[in-house]
Order: C-alpha cells, then sequence, then structure tokens
C-alpha cells in the first residue's frame, strides 16, 4: 500500500478502535454521570460510592467462586484425561478425538443452554452455583483437554520410559516426571479457563435466578437496566474493576509464555 | 504402557462424565425435548403430550421465526463474512513489520473486554444526542442519528465487526509472515504494482487461512448472543438474531418444547458448519 492511503486507513482504525473505550477511562473517575466524556471534573468517589451499592461487592465474591472453582475442576480433569488421550493409544481414541471436536463447536450458545435449562432442572442445580459451575466445565473442558494434550505430545517420551524402566508406577512417573513438565500448558489453560468462566454472561443469567446468587457479569448488567443514570459513574467504575483482571490475565499469558491467543475457548 | 488400564479408565473417568452430561446429553436431550409440548407456563405445563413434528412444522409457517432467519443472515453476512474479514486482512497488512502496534492492542482490547462491559460502552457510544460517536460527528458537522433507535442494524453489524476483528488480524497475521518477503519482491521487481501483488500473490497464499477463518467466524457468529446485550433485540424485532428469538421462546414465553425445536434448529447448522470446516482441516 502506498504511503497517503496507509496512514489515512491507519488514522481511521485507530479513532475507531479507540472511541469506544474512551468513556471507560473517563467516566469511573467522572463527577457528572452521564453519557457525555467528561474530564474536568476529576473524582474517586465513584469507588468507595460502589462499595455501598448493595450486591455489588457480593457478585465480584460471586465472579471468583465461579470461575474460581470451574478453573480448578477444568485443570484437574483436563489434565488427567489429555495425558491419557496422548499417551496411550486405545480403540476408539481417533473417533472420541473427532467427536470431542464436533461436540465442541457444534452444541454452544443459546442452542446449549436451552436443554442445559431443562437438565440443570431435572438435576435440582437450577438456580445453583453448582449447576453454573458444571455446564461451565463441560463447555471449557474440550479446549482445555486440546491445548494441553499439544503440549504434553511435544514433551518426549523419553523421559517416562526413562522413570518407568527405573522401576516407578506409572503414576508415579505422571505425578513426578510428566506433570511437571506440563505446568507451562497447564497454567495457560488455567488463566484462559477462568478468563472465560469469568467472561460469561450467558450460562449464570439463565440457569440463575436469586439475585445474591448472580456474578459481576449478570449484576452490571441488571444494574445498567434498573438503576439507570444517575448511577452511570458507579457502573462504570465497577466495570473497570471487572475488566481490569481479565487485561492482567492476558498480559501475564503474553508476557511469561509468550503466547499469541487464537480464542476459541471463549463460551 | 504408559499408564495401566485401571489408571486409564480413572484419568479419562471425571472428564468423560462431566462431557458426557454437558456436552453429549443436551445435543440429544434438545432432539427429544422438541417433540414434546414441554412448558413451564399455562394449561400444558402439567401435561406433557408428545406432539412429533408438531413443533418444526410451526417453526416453518412462524412468521417471527423467518423474521430473525433474516436478522440472522444478515447479522452474519455483513458482521463476519464482509466485516471481521475484510476488516481483519487490512489490520493485518497494516501491522505488518512492526508498525501499528497500538492498533493491534487497541484491535486485541476489543476482542478480549468481557462482553457485558462492550456492551455497555457502545450502549454510551451510541446514545442519542450526547454519545461519543455523534458528537465527533458532530464536531465535523455531521449529525448522527439515533443509531440504536433509527439504525439498529447497522448498529449491532459494526459493534460486532469492532469486537471480532481481532481474531481474523491475529489469523492473517501469522499467515502472512509464513509468507517469504522474496515472492513480493520478486513480483514487484517484474513491475506489478503493490495491488497486483497483492492479489497475484499474497491472496492465494492466504486462501486456507481464509476458508478456516470464513468457516469458524460464521460458526460463532451465527450462535453470538452479542446483540441481546446491546438492543434486546429490538426495537421491535429489528435485530432478533435466531439465538435472541429462541432465548425468548425459551426462557421468556417458557415453551421449552418450541424452543428446544428452535435450538435444534441452530445445532444442526452447527453440525454442517462444523463438519465441513473438519473436512477443510483434513485437505
Amino acid at each position: 500500500m502506498s504511503r497517503a492511503p496507509r496512514t489515512l486507513l491507519m488514522g481511521f482504525f485507530l479513532a475507531w478502535f479507540a472511541l469506544p473505550f474512551v468513556w471507560l477511562l473517563s467516566a469511573p473517575f467522572s463527577k457528572t454521570p452521564g453519557f457525555r466524556l467528561a474530564f474536568p471534573d476529576f473524582t474517586l468517589e465513584n469507588f468507595p460510592r460502589l462499595l455501598e451499592t448493595r450486591g455489588a461487592l457480593h457478585a465480584f465474591g460471586n465472579s471468583l467462586l465461579l470461575a474460581g472453582v470451574t478453573m480448578i475442576v477444568v485443570g484437574l480433569t483436563a489434565t488427567l484425561a489429555a495425558y491419557a488421550l496422548s499417551r496411550q493409544s486405545f480403540r476408539g481414541r481417533d473417533l472420541v478425538l473427532y467427536l470431542l471436536v464436533l461436540f465442541s463447536s457444534v452444541v454452544t450458545g443459546v442452542a446449549a443452554v436451552v436443554p442445559l435449562f431443562t437438565i440443570t432442572l431435572k438435576l435440582g442445580l437450577l438456580d445453583t452455583h453448582l449447576g453454573v459451575i458444571l455446564v461451565l466445565c463441560g463447555g471449557l473442558l474440550p479446549t482445555a483437554m486440546f491445548v494441553i494434550k499439544d503440549f504434553v505430545d511435544g514433551i518426549p517420551r523419553a523421559y517416562e520410559e526413562a522413570s518407568l524402566m527405573d522401576g516407578a508406577t506409572p503414576w508415579q512417573t505422571f505425578r513426578n516426571v510428566a506433570l511437571p513438565l506440563s505446568t507451562g500448558g497447564l497454567a495457560v489453560v488455567s488463566l484462559l479457563t477462568f478468563v472465560s468462566a469469568w467472561d460469561n454472561f450467558l450460562i449464570p443469567y439463565i440457569l440463575l435466578r436469586s439475585p445474591e446468587r448472580f456474578p459481576a457479569s449478570v449484576a452490571i448488567y441488571s444494574f445498567f437496566n434498573e438503576l439507570g443514570l444517575p448511577f452511570l459513574n458507579v457502573l462504570a467504575a465497577y466495570a473497570l474493576l471487572y475488566t481490569l483482571p481479565v487485561l492482567a490475565l492476558y498480559l501475564i499469558i503474553q508476557k511469561v509464555f509468550g503466547f499469541e491467543l487464537y480464542g476459541g475457548i471463549k463460551g | 504402557m504408559f499408564l495401566t488400564r485401571r489408571l486409564l479408565i480413572l484419568f479419562l473417568l471425571p472428564a468423560g462424565l462431566l462431557l458426557f452430561m454437558f456436552l453429549l446429553v443436551p445435543a440429544v436431550w434438545s432432539m427429544g425435548q422438541s417433540f414434546t409440548n414441554f412448558t413451564l407456563l399455562g394449561p400444558d405445563a402439567l401435561s406433557l403430550k408428545w406432539l412429533g413434528f408438531e413443533n418444526y412444522r410451526r417453526a416453518l409457517h412462524d412468521p417471527a421465526f423467518w423474521k430473525s432467519f433474516r436478522v440472522s443472515v444478515i447479522y452474519v453476512a455483513g458482521s463476519a463474512l464482509v466485516g471481521q474479514v475484510v476488516v481483519g486482512m487490512l489490520l493485518a497488512l497494516l501491522t505488518q513489520g512492526g508498525s501499528g502496534a497500538v492498533l493491534r492492542v487497541l484491535a486485541v482490547m476489543a476482542w478480549i473486554v468481557p462482553g457485558v462491559v462492550v456492551a455497555i460502552l457502545w450502549n454510551v457510544y451510541l446514545h442519542g444526542d450526547d454519545g461519543t460517536l455523534n458528537r465527533v460527528l458532530g464536531m465535523v458537522g455531521i449529525s448522527g442519528p439515533n443509531w440504536l433507535m433509527d439504525r439498529p442494524l447497522l448498529a449491532i453489524v459494526v459493534f460486532n465487526t469492532w469486537r471480532g476483528a481481532a481474531f481474523s488480524m491475529l489469523l492473517f497475521d501469522a499467515a502472512l509472515r509464513s509468507i517469504p518477503a522474496s515472492y513480493l519482491e520478486a513480483a514487484a521487481v517484474s513491475g506489478a504494482s503493490p495491488w497486483r501483488g497483492f492479489w497475484d500473490v499474497t491472496f492465494p497464499l492466504l486462501r486456507p487461512q481464509l476458508v478456516t477463518d470464513l468457516i469458524l467466524i460464521t460458526l460463532w457468529t451465527f450462535n453470538d448472543f452479542g446483540p441481546y446485550l446491546l438492543t434486546g433485540g429490538g426495537p421491535g424485532q429489528q435485530t432478533e438474531v435466531l439465538p435472541i428469538y429462541t432465548w425468548r421462546t425459551a426462557f421468556r414465553s417458557f415453551e421449552l418444547g418450541y424452543g428446544a425445536a428452535l435450538s435444534t434448529i441452530l445445532l444442526a447448522v452447527n453440525f454442517v458448519l462444523a463438519v465441513g470446516y473438519q473436512r477443510m482441516l483434513k485437505r
């Protein structure tokens, strides 16, 4: 591309991508609530006001609980399954892998949530955190398993073979040789799983009924619709705090693991 | 033997159970439920009946279904097939060779910031007179419409292009970097314009990534619930994509039988797209 159109296009895209974000950086620190950008009246009082808003902090706790437990369950179960799928060939393994890819991309979004609603209802898990966690795990497991399996596939088998030759049991070999070598993949998967569960709106929105169980995603949405204009700045402060962990975790993944992210794990 | 038989089963069982219960069963359940009049409201709530294909027949004659089907086609075609692909490609080309790091970061931010936050940001951004967009347009003498009320379909298409372009950008960027510079240099030496160089050299080499990109973003955008957070499907039904109509049927009218039929239709479309994607990867 030649110089002038290139610069023009670059300028346009910079503005187009940046403009919607400006309010997120200005409104939390502004005294006058509203949709307008306001810079001159800098204040920090929206953040203490947020603490007084009923349920706001509690919702953060719920998000932390849902995302944290989902991360642990997915991390554990995906590591075990991925190791087995990587190291052991058994009849039907390729079919299992193929079906896993297929179902994970087919059973998604609202189409998955309609039957999942009935299933959690029948299991008596509607309006419980456990129900949300199990459904989140089912959705996030396939991608987690594939990332860890790719990672384990890349580790030479010689280490484990040596360990087995030396008389270690398969479990000891997994626990003391393979697992320590897989921590990189496991860390990336855990962070991505946490972020996906933290972000998720649809599943808790449909499976939870009691406001005191809402995670931040659902709480922010209902605040936006119910509290309205007078609380817009508090809401902006809330949205900013809710976003920060996500940005921090992505930054960590990129800096520490040098990972280019290709989504896929998004809810 | 890395694992004994017992250990193999123990390793696979927990993930297998979760996947079975919350991935496989829902797909089958959706189909089963779609043949019933299952509902949580009204007189039918107590008498579960087998309807056969009645719910699918109903969908075929349901104007609201066809309306949202049309909205979905426009949404996928406009924001994914055209919007994200074209913008993603332009971003990848613009940020080649180190320049445009800020632009890359901004695009990736738009992609990773939680959906609820992004929706609130765009609600504010597009808000009538006070919104940032119309204030900026006002500075150059353009008086913009109330986007979410007057141009809602355009608004969600532009919104989702902004939201998702980073994925296509990253995919194309990786592909571009794998093309040896000598190819384009050779084209330039033999007198080809940069434009010809792009169409005749770069573009054909990007085709595998392009097909991958098209199928994946179609799948994601088709299932995207994002417009709900921005417009709630309104005004009227103007931005009610199929997932929103399905959600409304199942969780606002509580017609879970008919909602399951709509879900099953969505799952069938997803299935075709996913199988197509698998075929492409094998080639």
